[in-house]
């Protein structure tokens, strides 16, 4: 468990370095989520090393947003001025984002990869 | 007992302890509710934890003191994705023009969308620049904003709230107009509502959370590239 751990955050520290080392906009941990990719193909023994603990961290995914959606009490006024015009806003354009998006990928998908009985 | 408070409420503990306790009453209300999707475990944490603070009139930077171990795994949790990923992989390779389509589509409209509604509303400019990269992942779009000069904790804010609305509303939403294809379902998720959405897509089954982690990483690079162009186009 501790060598996972140590794994995931040595491939987050090189995605970081990469990242701001050469000025990238992609963040880091994406970079890191990268490398670690790279590294399962290299050695596929890491995936049942690792296993136990990413199924853990992205079985509780929604936990890590919960600090950063209490901020929401610092933000009081903006919600008291435009809290209503902002929810409008947020629950139709993400509506539109998704059907958008899922129709796109279903017609393509349609015709490059029929769906494989997932 | 006011002398106990006095120590614990400055102290890193009772916030951590408190956050992991408001996830677990989340986690068990969606549970109890028969996995319904309107019970989203990050929406009754916040509610909980919101109502917490403003009861004790404890402020937010001391709150996040306790909290940032929390958020802390965001980082590692985002490298994590490559194990399903990985595991995924002849199948995620073989939808990459679709992913490449839905990921240039899903992005602009969440963008593009945000942006005219809420200037034909009358929303102020610096909350504007703040909305422009809400379905980025919570550190990139804060990023963004500050780059652009909008509020970055309205945007952390903004950013969460959008993972919760995409969350809740995916699977009704989905399901009404009929897409059965759960890797299209998952990377749309992915793409317009980051890892909230994700987090969600792995509750239905790990294909949509695969394409939902890949579509929110994606997204993360595209939406630093473009926000800044979609932004001086608008305004």
């Amino acid at each position: 468990m501790i060598g996972s751990i140590v794994i995931l955050l040595s491939f987050q520290l090189a995605g970081e370095v990469i990242a701001r080392g050469f000025g990238l906009p992609i963040p880091g941990p994406v970079i890191g989520l990268v490398l670690l990719v790279a590294a399962l193909w290299l050695r596929p023994a890491l995936e049942d090393t690792m296993r136990p603990l990413t199924s853990t961290l992205l079985g509780h995914l929604s936990l890590l947003f919960v600090p950063a959606g209490t901020g929401i009490v610092g933000n009081l006024d903006t919600v008291r001025d435009s809290g209503l015009a902002l929810l409008v806003v947020l629950v139709v354009s993400t509506a539109l984002a998704i059907v958008a998006g899922a129709w796109v990928f279903a017609v393509l998908a349609r015709r490059f990869a029929p769906e494989d009985g997932a | 007992m006011s002398e106990i408070w006095s120590y614990l409420s400055r102290g890193e503990l009772v916030w951590l302890t408190a956050t992991l306790v408001a996830y677990l009453c989340g986690d068990w209300a969606f549970r109890a509710s028969g996995r319904s999707p309107l019970v989203n475990p990050v929406l009754v944490a916040v509610l909980i934890l919101s109502g917490v603070l403003m009861v004790t009139g404890t402020s937010y930077p001391t709150y996040f003191e306790g909290a940032q171990f929390v958020h802390f795994m965001l980082g590692p949790a985002t490298v994590a994705l490559a194990l399903p990923l990985w595991a995924h992989r002849g199948r995620v390779a073989r939808v990459l023009v679709p992913m490449a389509a839905a990921l240039l589509v899903g992005s602009v409209v969440a963008m593009g969308s945000a942006l005219a509604l809420g200037w034909g509303l009358g929303l102020p400019m610096d909350v504007l620049v703040s909305l422009a990269p809400k379905s980025a992942t919570a550190p990139v779009a804060i990023g963004i904003t500050e780059e652009l000069g909008g509020l970055p904790n309205l945007t952390a804010v903004l950013v969460i709230l959008t993972g919760i609305i995409g969350a809740i509303i995916v699977t009704p939403l989905l399901n009404g107009l009929g897409f059965t294809d759960y890797r299209a379902r998952g990377f749309a998720v992915g793409v317009a509502a980051h890892g909230i959405g994700t987090a969600r897509a792995f509750q239905v089954n790990e294909v949509a959370g695969t394409f939902s982690g890949i579509g929110m990483g994606l997204n993360a690079v595209l939406t630093a590239v473009l926000a800044p162009v979609v932004v001086r186009l608008f305004l």
